[in-house]
């Protein structure tokens, strides 16, 4: 069985982010990019399938400008067998993003496609949801453990769910989205650093797939929130009453 | 008591005798043998074995004295420290320094304000104690100037009345510089924190000296440029103190130290005295550059009111590798290659051998071990910084690839993102913390010179054998040495195998005693296990001309024995 992962390159969730002074878009100019953290949980789910033999092959997938191979490269030295990128521009919407994963999977016939539950610049947490409609396939959405049958061709997916843990049993081939406590992804080591300049990234255009980008959305301002106000030091209870029915108005 | 004097001085004599014997030093330590001299001997002799055991007791002892007696400060007092990196320190109060009266408190309320003048016992006992409570003074005041005209005041006013005076910042000193050693006047430079202008072509920074290192960091940050001096204390150190203590830290071996990177400094004299150095050259060769003289010496010769400082505009491109070596040899030949490979961009290189590592895999929650399966005996972490990620990550790439076909690796790993990379420094900045969870803890700060540096803790570990853990790690690229000793709880026993061994093996191999923690009181006595009699004698000789009644910050840096009036 081949596995499918779908990668996105973001605003590294370490950085400060910075909204354009234009206020079109949060500023990618000089700032560090790194692999989106669920789509690295993803992958790194995908690795440790194919590593207990369930799987004999994972493909990272990403679709952006060219600076994205760098983020598929990062997939490949983590353990990635391939990569395929896709060219597109930088913020599609995940409508078309779906296309393009299900075009792809119509391509390479996987029998698993892994994509982190939502990406941390834009938290849209729709693409996964969307292709698995687009191929009909079961879905099983925020991930926090995944058991694979092969015999059965099923698998077992917990997800975290508010009062508890829901258990899915979907049959193959499926989408699973990986939420935070699926796994800890592992470091790349440097003899797979190593081995992961020479893997194949494959191009493909948006032409190839036959994808048309097109979006019903449009971005009209992006704005920070407001600051917080520094807080005050009450001297007493009754300071404290007077403020909150004075000034606050809640009491 | 006087018993406890008597053979106090009796085990001195008879220590100076072994001294004369064992010590390849003694030269150079004959005009400080007072309190120094003991810890002079190889090895302890039988009679010093029962003093430093009964010293403890023999100390309470004199505690219910002290305490009976009052605070009359022309008793000889004498203080003890929970000293935990050096054997206990005994000074005595100068009894030519005066007490606070009520005059002095309102000739300082007149100056300061009622705010600038602390004297609530809760905060005096916090600004008393220094951050690792190794250290505690009886200071009954604190003076919180806003201005360099009111230290200039303050300080012309404890000079006429022979006060003693300790200059604080951030108090996170790991030497017992920052607090008082008796009653003296805490003088804290907090409130004086503000940024005065910031040059953002040239990236000169002028700002006061109580301005805390994250606050200009951050400052620095949105203005494109970073400070060349990074540390982990630096939620709480001020810029006055950093430039006092001319402390080190990470970024050290890219931007060198602060004696290069201080372009002036505003201090103010003993006397009051302003000197305004404030300068923002880069080049300024007219007469002697006293500014230097001001930086490191931590307190002893003056208030650091202002500073002017280059900072390095700030570079986008980070990389991170935790790299594994089977021996410390492969450590060496690593850095020569990574200064050659890497070159401009190299921005860390810190080293921990598998005792720190055992002990943050044990200690630290949340530590993750990047080599999960198998344990290397060496490991560095190395940084780089530039202003180009591909070009970075292709020189980066062509360094390891070199470096394992060489087998100088045996294995190591890239942070992929800003998360794995705080992680591999979470390693090694947590190693101090692992340390004090670990029981007791035995510090040492030494410069050696590189290829000796790992001889000394394999020596201190034979000679400790299986009682204490030796734990190294440290600034590998700017060969200094962090060695502790990590033991179950303290042990005089202990500490007398490890010191003077230490300090006498680091003297012999030309190293340093303090690379960039201080002398503060912890090492007051032992700068001649470093520097030259006339050496220091010039010191002191500066300290008597810039502060001859020796008010500020006594009994540090320097061996008080050489300001005894006799």
């Amino acid at each position: 069985m081949k596995i499918m992962v779908a990668i996105k390159r973001v605003v590294d969730y370490a950085v400060k982010i910075r909204v354009k002074p234009d206020k079109s878009g949060v500023e990618t100019k000089n700032v560090k990019m790194s692999m989106n953290p669920f789509c690295e949980i993803a992958l790194e789910e995908a690795l440790r399938v194919r590593e207990s033999g369930l799987a004999s092959e994972v493909v990272a997938v990403s679709i952006g400008p060219v600076q994205f191979t760098e983020t598929l490269r990062t997939g490949l030295a983590m353990g990635a067998d391939r990569a395929i990128h896709v060219e597109a521009p930088e913020n599609i919407y995940p409508l078309t993003i779906a296309k393009i994963l299900k075009a792809l999977v119509d391509v390479e016939k996987p029998g698993l496609l892994f994509l982190g539950k939502q990406a941390i610049d834009n938290d849209q947490n729709q693409t996964g949801q969307m292709v698995a409609g687009l191929l009909k396939w079961p879905q099983g959405t925020f991930a926090s453990k995944v058991v694979l049958d092969k015999e059965k061709q099923v698998a077992t997916v917990d997800r975290e769910v508010d009062g508890g843990i829901e258990t899915l049993c979907l049959d193959l081939p499926a989408v699973i989205t990986t939420d935070l406590r699926l796994n800890q992804p592992r470091y790349a080591t440097l003899p797979n650093i190593m081995k992961a300049k020479s893997k194949p990234i494959k191009k493909f255009t948006l032409q190839d797939l036959n994808v048309e980008i097109k979006s019903d959305l449009e971005v009209v301002e992006v704005t920070e929130p407001p600051k917080r106000k520094s807080g005050v030091i009450l001297s007493s209870v009754d300071e404290l009453i007077d403020k909150l029915k004075n000034e606050a108005r809640v009491i | 008591m006087e018993d406890w004097k008597s053979t106090y001085r009796l085990l001195t004599h008879c220590k100076h005798f072994f001294h004369r014997r064992l010590s390849p030093n003694f030269h150079n330590s004959k005009p400080f043998c007072t309190s120094g001299s003991r810890y002079h001997c190889s090895q302890p002799s039988e009679l010093v074995k029962p003093y430093i055991g009964n010293y403890q007791q023999e100390f309470q002892t004199f505690k219910h004295l002290q305490v009976s007696l009052g605070t009359n400060p022309w008793n000889r007092c004498r203080n003890q420290y929970r000293c935990f990196a050096s054997q206990a320190t005994i000074i005595q109060r100068r009894p030519d320094f005066s007490t606070i009266s009520s005059e002095d408190l309102s000739y300082f309320k007149n100056i300061l304000g009622e705010r600038g003048v602390v004297q609530d016992e809760e905060t005096l006992d916090a600004v008393n104690t220094d951050w690792m409570r190794k250290y505690k003074g009886t200071s009954k005041l604190m003076l919180q100037p806003r201005t360099a005209e009111e230290v200039s005041q303050i300080l012309k006013y404890c000079n006429s009345r022979c006060l003693a005076v300790v200059p604080q910042g951030g108090n996170t000193g790991l030497v017992g510089g920052s607090v008082p050693a008796f009653d003296e006047v805490i003088v804290s430079t907090s409130h004086m924190n503000k940024i005065i202008s910031f040059d953002k072509v040239s990236g000169i920074l002028v700002c006061e000296a109580g301005c805390i290192l994250e606050n200009l960091i951050a400052f620095l940050d949105n203005q494109g440029f970073v400070m060349p001096l990074d540390l982990g204390a630096k939620g709480s150190c001020q810029i006055g103190g950093n430039v006092s203590t001319n402390a080190g830290g990470l970024r050290l071996l890219r931007y060198g130290s602060l004696h290069g990177s201080v372009l002036g400094l505003e201090v103010v004299l003993a006397n009051g005295t302003v000197l305004d150095m404030l300068g923002t050259l880069r080049k300024d060769n007219t007469g002697y550059d006293l500014k230097h003289l001001f930086i490191g010496s931590e307190g002893s010769l003056g208030i650091v009111t202002k500073v002017s400082i280059f900072t390095p505009p700030k570079l986008s491109s980070v990389n991170v590798c935790f790299l594994a070596c089977k021996d410390y040899a492969s450590c060496l030949k690593l850095l020569l290659e990574a200064k050659r490979k890497l070159g401009e961009i190299l921005s860390a290189f810190e080293f921990l051998d598998h005792g720190a590592m055992d002990l943050v895999l044990k200690h630290l929650e949340g530590v993750r071990n990047p080599f999960p399966s198998s344990m290397h005996n060496f490991y560095v972490l190395i940084e780089t910084t530039g202003s180009s990620e591909s070009y970075d990550r292709e020189k980066l790439d062509a360094f390891l690839l070199h470096s394992m076909e060489n087998d100088l690796i045996s294995d190591g790993v890239v942070a992929q993102d800003i998360t794995q990379a705080s992680s591999c420094w979470h390693i090694r900045e947590g190693i101090p913390e692992a340390l004090m969870k670990a029981g007791g803890v035995y510090k040492y700060d030494l410069s050696i010179p590189v290829e000796k540096m790992y001889d000394l803790v394999e020596e201190m570990g034979v000679r400790l054998g299986a009682s204490a853990k030796v734990v190294a790690y440290g600034h590998l690229g700017d060969g200094n040495l962090h060695l502790n000793i990590s033991t179950p709880q303290y042990d005089d026993k202990i500490l007398s195998q490890i010191e003077p061994f230490v300090y006498e093996w680091t003297s012999k191999h030309k190293g340093s005693i303090s690379a960039e923690h201080g002398l503060g009181l912890m090492k007051a006595n032992k700068i001649h296990y470093t520097k030259s009699p006339e050496t220091v004698q010039l010191m002191a000789n500066i300290k008597k001309l810039l502060d001859p009644n020796g008010i500020l910050n006594p009994y540090k840096v320097l061996p008080p024995s050489l300001f005894t009036k006799n």
